[in-house]
């Protein structure tokens, strides 16, 4: 269980995981413009991950993300969230206070500070559930070891 | 209204089963059924007849467009229904790491 | 009306699934039927006209449902069949239901008819919107900019969410690995 699938799978998922990655980082960017945004990219992000842990294995994907490191990123971001409502006080004046220039309707760079939420929130749903697979599997597997 | 009816006969479905159902695995499923309907019903509520949805294109003339102060609430519901079920589904692992049942009527210590 | 046609076939489907779910003896048919009441419950917002909503229900319930078997489906096999429900019980509850059901028949005739909305908030939501945040998808906006401080706490009840998940399975975890240690 821990040496993941076979060779096919394997390579299949080495292709296909950039492209997953690429797509939820596409919705995550485009989320002030089009249907989708940090919700929806973040857990097409953490699907992404998820098809590597299946296909390769724990300790493989283990070394590959370094999980440790993940989960400070992890706790951070929400931190981070704050931090952007703190900032709008710093210019603006009241708690969330939209500070960047709003640029031109329909285009990528518009919106003052969407964009920065959804990356944040994007990143921190990706994240969590991830981990939260993670930890579920971990559970499964020390049971099993276990019985 | 005939939707509305129909959303809370879901709705009742999913309270049927938090009740009477004495499986974990069955009543954390219920509570998934609970908060289909909720989200339903709220979205169902901002809905306007022939209404085009909130994102703008650039049409000239601004079409009528739904409500969506509901989907944005709706947005964040569904993220925190998964989070909680994430946490219960972790304690219905723990709890049969514990006891070796998912039947609550074996698991005797949490007998009030 | 069609819509209205498709969102009382698509309910009817998924009232019929979620009690399919809930009366079948396997564990994953079970957690597949909850799948497709959800996934019924994601075209509806997408006939709704809330594509973003769709979107997100879509991809939660294939994540609910990997959550869901990976954590279930090697524990069933051994107690699915001891566990008999109350029949005392069920039979109560079942008319409960319907009574409150036929009981709270005359309070849906308060509620305004589908198809007009009761806050007269989103008006302004739609005419101000887009020059006052700069986004074209109002969702987004009320999401992150008129709420931000609501989704401020939807982040931290997640986080709290994971961390309480965390802290009840890595004890187990940590727990199990050092006794077999010791062994």
């Amino acid at each position: 269980m821990n040496s993941g699938m076979t060779i096919i799978v394997k390579t299949v998922t080495r292709i296909t995981v950039w492209m997953i990655l690429l797509y939820g980082i596409y919705i995550i960017l485009h989320g002030h413009l089009t249907p989708g945004g940090g919700f929806a990219g973040g857990v097409v992000l953490a699907l992404a991950l998820l098809n590597v842990l299946l296909a390769y294995g724990r300790s493989y994907t283990f070394q590959w993300l370094r999980l440790p490191w993940l989960e400070h990123v992890e706790s951070a971001s929400a931190l981070l969230y704050l931090v952007v409502g703190l900032l709008g006080i710093l210019w603006g004046g009241t708690f969330f206070y939209n500070f960047i220039s709003k640029g031109s309707l329909y285009h990528l760079l518009s919106a003052g500070t969407l964009p920065i939420l959804n990356i944040i929130i994007g990143l921190k749903v990706a994240l969590s559930l991830f981990l939260v697979v993670w930890v579920l599997a971990e559970a499964r597997t020390s049971k099993g070891d276990a019985a | 209204m005939t939707l509305y009816l129909l959303c809370f006969a879901l709705f009742l479905v999913g309270l049927y089963g938090v009740i009477a159902k004495r499986d974990l695995i069955k009543i954390i499923l219920s509570m998934g059924i609970l908060g289909y309907a909720v989200n339903l019903f709220l979205v169902l509520v901002g809905y306007r007849q022939g209404g085009h949805y909130p994102i703008l294109e650039g049409q000239n003339p601004v079409p009528v467009m739904v409500d969506p102060l509901p989907q944005a609430l709706v947005l964040t519901s569904i993220v925190i229904e998964l989070g909680s079920t994430a946490m219960v589904v972790a304690l219905a692992i723990r709890l049969f790491q514990k006891y070796q049942t998912f039947d609550i009527s074996k698991i005797r210590r949490l007998r009030g | 009306m069609p819509i209205e046609l498709w969102l009382n076939f698509l309910f009817v489907l998924m009232i019929i699934g979620s009690i399919v779910a809930l009366e079948l003896k396997d564990v994953l048919s079970s957690i597949i039927a909850i799948g497709v009441v959800g996934l019924g419950v994601s075209i509806s917002f997408l006939l709704l006209q809330a594509p973003d909503l769709a979107i997100v229900q879509f991809l939660f319930e294939i994540f609910c449902v990997v959550i869901l078997i990976q954590a279930f489906i090697h524990k069933s096999h051994h107690q699915m069949e001891s566990s008999r429900s109350n029949r005392w019980l069920t039979a109560a509850t079942i008319l409960t239901a319907i009574l409150l059901f036929i009981g709270c028949l005359p309070l849906f005739k308060v509620l305004p008819p589908f198809g007009k909305p009761l806050m007269s908030t989103a008006q302004y939501y739609l005419d101000h919107g887009a020059e006052q945040t700069g986004a074209a998808n109002l969702v987004s906006s009320i999401v992150l900019d008129y709420r931000g401080y609501d989704t401020f706490g939807e982040v931290t009840i997640l986080f709290t969410a994971i961390l309480g998940t965390f802290t009840i399975l890595r004890k187990t975890a940590k727990a199990k690995h050092h006794g077999g240690q010791h062994e």
